[in-house]
């Protein structure tokens, strides 16, 4: 039987449907969420569905957001709150980071905080400066967190609805121009996927790319097109940045030995980093060729002019040159 | 004014006229007394080498017993910031638990030893767990009505805070949005006068904190922080507005706060011996005693009991939390995330 075939978005506004239906403590709030249903309609048929008393639309208030949410996870309730775009999170950083992460730790396990917060990430989309940026490296070392970053409908789903489900705090962030671009099967039925695993997307016996995000979809292209020169391109898509699926990442390392790290983030400091100082701890009797790491240029944030904004991007072009390079290495 | 009671009284039972009986009235000296007793040892034991730290309550003990007594201790919740000793004993803690939080140590109901003292939390109370950088737990009160007004919850959240964490951005984020959907929320600033050095006319250009409530499209009043009945009657009305559906209310109780901001600050670089002389005199736990004999309730026999106890109490609590346990160092690497089983 065929399954449906969704939008990236569309996966997520069904997730955010059943968990609301599911459970009565689910509620959603942030900014333009209800009448609106969302600046990019992540939430599109909710507030009718379920009223303006679990669809919040709340002043333009970032930390507001993320802080009454915090509240409301420790009275019981899920909340998931929507940070607009993710480069107006840093308001809310404070929250995030001091409150939320460290809540139950500072408690000795007594208070928990089981709020979701989506944040849609990433550029290609001209959206300049403050639109585009990919946030998550700003809070992938901050232990109490968990930072999901889906490339598939069908993760998408599983992946939100095992993030609302769980009992500690997680970022999970949306790729935009994944939003409408990347269709895929989500079965209809209530399935979760557990958080911090990585999954292997292609296998192949050359190179792998560990990579998530968007970059997971110009990662599959470029092996499409690396098969017909005899280039076996491994993919690993590690779904949760923070914390690392470290196995997944040592396994997938070792299967071809030659290693691309690939982000749209800028490269210093990025999630692809540290997985970059995991193969070089775990696997440095397996690899054939150094790590390579493929990311964005250190420069402040992507350009909203055309031909800027594509400079700063990654490029599927460059994806393709990275893995031939290395496996000619 | 008090007068010191003569042949006739002079002065007007004021608890009465709120509804509070004699022994309520003693309840709240009471817990006065214990924040206050209880700090002064914390002093001692910072100065002799026992404990690394005080952060000290005294010169807010009224508003912040008065404010207690105001709610409904059953089902409120509650966010107290650090220096609530006052708030917290009235609201159930022990002085033992209070002890051993500022030893640090393994019982500390509020963390394990793992906050520095007076980040007050428990669970069993509905006391939220608050951190360091200041505010943060206004919006977590917001979030407690939020969640309340959701499942149809008959509550009250209260937060207190001080009037340099008024300038914060929490506080105005919270305070809108607590408005805006006219939750039950009672927002209460200690106003002691000092943001560590910093004096008030530095810290905001408005006569009053409350001041600031209008521009949220809330209720606001200012009170005589030194007296725990008219923080009572404030808190009470406050709730009272809440469980109509009337929203929030933005308190301010105006303190002083008679010692150095913590045990590692020198007062007397920014501030005068006269200064702080001058407000010991309006010290709220001396003049309620004062009030409390001048009606005949606090008698010399009752109050000699309450010292006796009280002192008694923080004996025992003190070396009970010398001698308990640490956490395991290795707990160190607990609750980072839910464990399951």
């Amino acid at each position: 039987m065929q399954l449906p075939v969704l939008s990236y978005i569309e996966a997520v506004t069904q997730a955010l449907d059943e968990e609301m239906s599911r459970d009565e403590n689910v509620f959603v709030m942030g900014e333009d969420v209800g009448k609106r249903g969302g600046v990019f309609q992540a939430t599109k048929g909710l507030y009718d569905k379920y009223g303006e008393n679990r669809v919040i639309d709340t002043p333009l208030a970032e930390s507001a957001i993320a802080g009454v949410g915090i509240g409301a996870a420790m009275y019981g309730m899920r909340p998931v709150a929507e940070m607009q775009f993710s480069d107006f999170m840093l308001p809310a950083a404070n929250q995030i980071i001091s409150e939320a992460a460290k809540t139950r730790y500072r408690s000795n396990n007594e208070w928990s905080v089981p709020m979701t917060i989506r944040a849609p990430f990433g550029g290609g989309v001209h959206g300049g400066l403050y639109h585009s940026q990919s946030m998550e490296a700003i809070f992938a070392n901050v232990p109490g967190l968990k930072i999901v970053i889906p490339s598939t409908p069908y993760d998408v789903k599983g992946l939100l609805k095992a993030s609302i489900r769980d009992n500690d705090p997680v970022i999970f962030f949306e790729h935009k121009r994944a939003y409408r671009l990347i269709k895929g099967e989500v079965p209809v039925d209530d399935y979760t996927i557990p958080l911090g695993t990585a999954d292997v997307k292609r296998v192949g016996t050359d190179v792998t790319v560990i990579t998530y995000g968007l970059m997971v979809h110009y990662a599959m292209q470029a092996a499409d097109k690396l098969a017909a020169e005899g280039i076996s391109t491994h993919i690993l898509d590690l779904r949760t940045v923070y914390p690392l699926d470290k196995e997944a990442i040592i396994e997938a390392a070792r299967k071809t030995g030659k290693v691309l790290l690939l982000t749209e983030d800028t490269k210093e400091g990025s999630v692809i980093s540290e997985a970059a100082a995991i193969i070089a701890e775990n696997c440095l009797f397996d690899l054939d060729a150094p790590i390579r790491r493929l990311a964005a240029p250190d420069a402040p944030a992507m350009p909203y002019a055309g031909p800027l904004e594509h400079a700063f991007m990654v490029k599927p072009e460059q994806v393709e040159k990275e893995i031939r390079n290395l496996a000619e290495f | 004014m008090i007068k010191a009671r003569s042949g006739e009284t002079l002065v007007k039972n004021r608890h009465q006229n709120l509804g509070l009986s004699d022994e309520v009235v003693l309840s709240m000296y009471e817990n006065m007394l214990k924040a206050r007793r209880v700090d002064e040892r914390l002093w001692l034991l910072n100065r002799a080498g026992k404990i690394p730290f005080v952060v000290s309550c005294q010169g807010q003990e009224s508003a912040q017993v008065g404010a207690a007594f105001g709610l409904n201790r059953e089902k409120d919740y509650v966010a107290p910031y650090y220096r609530d000793f006052g708030f917290v004993f009235a609201w159930g803690m022990t002085i033992k638990e209070m002890m051993l939080n500022n030893f640090a140590k393994a019982e500390d109901p509020s963390s394990a030893g793992r906050q520095m003292p007076g980040h007050f939390s428990y669970r069993k109370l509905r006391m939220l767990s608050h951190s360091s950088p200041v505010t943060t737990q206004n919006p977590h009160a917001v979030g407690i009505a939020l969640a309340a007004k959701i499942k149809g919850d008959d509550l009250v959240s209260f937060v207190d805070f001080g009037e340099g964490s008024s300038n914060q951005g929490d506080f105005h984020e919270a305070a809108n949005f607590a408005a805006v959907h006219k939750l039950p929320v009672i927002f209460m600033c200690e106003n002691n006068q000092y943001a560590i050095s910093v004096g008030l006319k530095h810290q905001l250009a408005c006569a009053h904190v409350s001041d600031r409530a209008i521009g949220y499209g809330m209720f606001g009043k200012s009170f005589d922080g030194n007296d725990p009945l008219a923080a009572y009657a404030a808190v009470k009305e406050a709730a009272d507005r809440a469980h109509r559906g009337e929203g929030p209310t933005l308190l301010e109780a105006n303190c002083y706060r008679l010692m150095p901001h913590t045990s590692d600050d020198n007062d007397m670089t920014y501030r005068t011996k006269e200064e702080v002389n001058e407000a010991k005199k309006h010290d709220g736990v001396l003049t309620f005693a004062a009030y409390l004999r001048s009606v005949g309730v606090l008698t010399e026999v009752r109050e000699k009991e309450m010292e006796d106890q009280i002192r008694n109490e923080i004996d025992e609590a003190t070396d009970y939390a010398e001698n308990a346990p640490f956490a395991d160092p290795d707990s160190v690497l607990r609750y980072v995330y839910e464990e399951k089983n």
